[in-house]
């Protein structure tokens, strides 16, 4: 399942629903608009986003609108428009975690 | 006219602050404040914009919109020295939480405690909140 976030994980519960719930096996995370903002390096969430267990991915264009393009965390996989959409088709069901 | 001249003459400068807890975005608040606040320079008031919380997002340095087809407003903090709007206050716990420090912001701000932000706040007459 691939899971996508689209808040900051300052402002709402959303990314901590995901990395509670989430089944591990055959999931991905895919963080968009603030969500992105869960990727940025040496922030309170960086931690619990390496521990994830699951691949996260970062929407590209989101990312570089908030100035993150240099201060993302190490060990996420950036996606632009093109590969959100072979995200999407790439697993087998989508939630977006609103 | 005596009425208007009267409000010239006699009208009294009070603080406000403009608080701003929202990243730039994923919501309209954060640009809305920002033209609220520009509007705000024209009556001469004494002005203070506040950032806390996501709010901080706002002032990073480096936003680049093309990809998202919005517009980068950013610039628009530096400008606001030009309109007399110089007190820019951005609490120190907000930052750190998010893995920022004042090098990574766009324009000169104060930095300070959340303690010294809440002392900050009391002594305004009027906080606007975005």
């Amino acid at each position: 399942m691939l899971h996508i976030v689209n808040k900051s994980p300052f402002d709402t519960n959303a990314l901590a629903g995901v990395l509670r719930v989430a089944k591990k096996e055959g999931s991905a995370v895919l963080l968009i608009e603030d969500g992105v903002y869960a990727a940025a390096k040496n922030s309170a969430t960086e931690a619990s986003l390496k521990a994830a267990g699951m691949p996260v991915y970062v929407l590209q264009p989101d990312a570089d609108a908030r100035g993150l393009q240099n201060r993302l965390m190490d060990g996420v996989n950036m996606v632009d428009y093109g590969g959100f959409v072979d995200l999407v088709a790439g697993h087998d069901n989508v939630q977006s975690w609103l | 006219m005596s009425d208007d001249m009267d409000f010239e003459e006699g009208g009294t400068v009070k603080k406000f602050m403009f608080v701003n807890r929202k990243a730039p975005y994923g919501t309209i608040y954060a640009l809305e404040g920002l033209e609220v606040v520009l509007i705000s320079a024209a009556f001469d008031q004494d002005v203070s914009l506040a950032f806390l919380d996501d709010g901080v997002f706002q002032l990073v340095k480096g936003q680049k919109t093309d990809g998202v087809e919005m517009k980068n407003f950013s610039p628009t903090y530096r400008a606001l020295e030009g309109y007399d709007i110089e007190k820019l206050y951005v609490e120190r716990e907000s930052l750190e939480a998010r893995g920022l420090s004042e090098d990574d912001l766009l324009v000169d701000v104060q930095v300070m405690s959340a303690a010294e932000m809440g002392d900050m706040m009391s002594q305004q007459d009027v906080v606007i909140s975005f």
